[in-house]
């Protein structure tokens, strides 16, 4: 039994006004169902991050309407959306967004102890999600001292210690290395097995291989939204 | 997420800006401790005011040549003397005149008083007496000045114009270092002067050395420093407290008489007794209170100004640490009880060093006066400080705190 986990409706993000607006998002409807794999695809400015952001209910909408599992957006309050962004959505952003000054395994703690895990169970699982993207000796380490890929797993790593229903992935890869990509793809591959939906952003043709079904953008607007043929089962 | 954690997230945040947190504990630190220390300097000058008033003894009346309007403030000088030259000047006959046993019923006993600027010289040592001054030998008892050394110089030395002197502790010290200065001869102007006294120790009163003294009779100093010119002032010694009132009439309408005085208002003279110089003196001594309050009032201002720069320079850091801490799920009541827990933690520590550091100061005799802590000032500093403390440490981030994930990721 599948549901409606994302329901984006006439989608528009505007920055700016009169002559100078930007439509980030033009007039964007999209669907996705419980267990999905996408990739969304584009060229750079295109809005992908701007739609993504709107997905993980960290940025709201000029118009239009956004539900997610049913429920619109707009009308939850401040408690309701700290319970969405922590446990329902697992997000990796771009730009990594990790605390400063605070090390590797504190970074991923963090969105345990805000759901009031005990300590113990916290470290446990911190440990355990820096593991799985092979940063078990990297702990203790704070961000300035990781390179860009251990950051941006370590990220990962946050995402993943809330065992999230949605996976928000904004170019998970750009900053890895095609070693490490191919684990971290088989790592979302692993998730979505297991039956959560991932959305991922990308620039790479072999990132996006992996999803089921691959969404193009340009200029705020979706072009295409197909079925990827290599893995249609 | 219990309280004890958010405090161990608030206490984290503050050994990880270790920087920002010592500069704001310090500044804080500063404001409180220089408020209580000022304020304190202001009120202990004030007590030592009041304290060698009150052994002034409260039946004496002075009387100064010049006209009323001048000020008329106690801390007058021997230039005040010509101030008033077209009128009469105060003589030693004036000053017999008020020893009428019935025109004056009420006057117990009277000195006329000669100032004079001079320096004296023992050896290499030199002083110079802030009360430089020739008397009778009455002076002693109505000016509450006590002999505790040697002996007082009598009606004979005064009648003799002989060069004697008592002196105060410090031209005491300062002429004679701890040896006893009873016997000895110091020349003052070029005059050798032989010291046959010492007073008892007085105290200064906020602006005076009460213990810079030297006292001789009047006729020594007129006939080799001053010169026979008009009295710098007259003291009365009334018979009681309770009739000082009426013996500054009849002061008044003795002197009236014998200076051709017509109307009260163009008195070429002025009687201050005890009660008008202690009005004087309290208001004084509580403008200088009031003013060191308001140095120290700004002072606390400046502490706060650097507090709130502080805070409001690490806003843009914080402000993107907030929007994270948003983005993973963070309640926003918990963001805004870090934050609120680590500016109080700030404010509550660097208040304490502050009264810490005021009471230790305060220990100390800064600039020639014992500060007395007034313990309003203690809770009104702490209290400013917490204030702005908290209020500049949490307003900013309750903002941040309100905003959307994403508007808090891109502050800059
Ligand atoms: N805060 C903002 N203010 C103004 N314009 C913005 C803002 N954020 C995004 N934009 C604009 O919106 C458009 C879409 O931006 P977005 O970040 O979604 O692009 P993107 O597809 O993720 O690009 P990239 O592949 O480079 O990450 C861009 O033209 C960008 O300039
Ligand atoms: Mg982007």
């Amino acid at each position: 039994m599948t549901h409606t986990v994302i329901d984006v409706r006439n989608a528009v993000k505007q920055y700016g006004a009169g002559q100078s607006a930007i439509f980030a998002l033009a007039d964007v409807s999209i669907q996705i169902e419980s267990g999905e794999y996408v990739a969304i695809m584009g060229p750079s400015g295109s809005g992908k991050s701007t739609l993504m952001n709107i997905m993980g209910a960290l940025d709201n909408l000029t118009s239009g309407e956004y539900f997610l599992d049913g429920i619109e957006i707009s009308s939850m309050d401040e408690d309701a959306l700290s319970i969405v962004r922590g446990r329902k959505i697992g997000f990796i952003f771009q730009s990594f967004n990790l605390i400063p000054r605070t090390t590797a395994i504190a970074n991923v703690e963090l969105p345990l102890a805000y759901q009031g895990i005990k300590s113990a169970e916290r470290k446990m699982r911190a440990t355990k999600a820096l593991e799985v993207v092979g940063l078990a000796d990297r702990m203790d380490h704070e961000p300035t001292e990781l390179s860009g890929g251990q950051q941006q797993r370590v990220a990962v790593a946050r995402a993943l210690a809330t065992r999230p229903s949605l996976l928000l992935a904004d170019e998970p890869t750009g900053a890895l290395d095609s070693k490490s990509t191919h684990d971290l793809l088989d790592l979302f591959d692993q998730i979505n097995a297991a039956g959560r939906t991932v959305v991922v952003i990308t620039h790479e043709n072999d990132v996006a291989d992996r999803a089921k079904r691959i969404i193009r953008m340009r200029d705020g607007k979706i072009i295409s939204d197909e079925i990827n043929a290599k893995k249609a089962s | 997420m219990n309280l004890l954690e958010i405090i161990r997230f608030a206490l984290r945040g503050l050994t990880i800006n270790r920087m920002r947190t010592g500069l704001t504990t310090l500044g804080i630190m500063i404001g409180v401790m220089s408020v209580i220390i000022l304020i304190a300097v202001g009120n202990g000058s004030a007590k030592q005011v009041q304290s060698s008033l009150d052994r002034l003894g409260t039946n004496s009346i002075q009387i100064r040549s010049g006209a009323r309007g001048f000020g008329g403030g106690g801390f007058q000088s021997a230039s005040r003397r010509n101030s008033a030259s077209s009128a009469k000047q105060l003589t030693i006959a004036d000053t017999k005149a008020l020893m009428n046993p019935i025109d004056a019923a009420d006057i117990k006993q009277v000195s006329p008083i000669m100032n004079a600027n001079s320096t004296c010289v023992n050896g290499s040592s030199t002083s110079t007496p802030s009360t430089f001054s020739g008397v009778w030998p009455t002076y002693f008892e109505a000016a509450n000045t006590k002999v505790v050394k040697g002996s007082y110089f009598n009606d004979d030395d005064v009648t003799q114009g002989r060069r004697v002197a008592v002196i105060g502790n410090t031209t005491a010290t300062e002429l004679f270092g701890s040896d006893n200065p009873v016997g000895q001869t110091v020349k003052c102007g070029g005059i050798p002067f032989t010291i046959i006294g010492t007073t008892e120790v007085k105290g200064s009163s906020g602006f005076q050395d009460g213990d810079s003294l030297f006292i001789a009779p009047i006729t020594a100093i007129q006939n080799s420093i001053t010169g026979y010119v008009g009295l710098s002032s007259i003291i009365v010694e009334a018979k009681s407290s309770k009739v000082t009132d009426a013996a500054q009439t009849e002061i008044q309408t003795i002197l009236d008489a014998r200076h051709g005085v017509t109307n009260a208002n163009s008195r070429d003279y002025q009687t201050f007794n005890q009660a008008s110089l202690l009005t004087t003196s309290a208001s004084n001594s509580k403008v200088f209170t009031v003013l060191l309050g308001a140095v120290a009032a700004i002072s606390l201002l400046v502490g706060g100004i650097g507090i709130t720069n502080i805070m409001l320079v690490t806003v843009v850091e914080r402000t993107r640490e907030i929007g994270i801490r948003k983005a993973i799920g963070a309640p926003k009541r918990i963001i805004l009880a870090q934050f609120l827990i680590e500016a109080t933690i700030l404010s509550l520590v660097g208040g304490l060093m502050g009264v810490l550091g005021g009471f230790i100061g305060s220990q100390f005799t800064i600039l020639g006066v014992k500060p007395a802590i007034v313990p309003m000032s203690v809770f009104l500093a702490f209290g400013v400080s917490i204030l702005i403390g908290v209020f500049f440490g949490g307003y900013p981030a309750s903002r941040a705190a309100s905003l959307r994930p994403i508007e808090a990721l891109r502050h800059e």
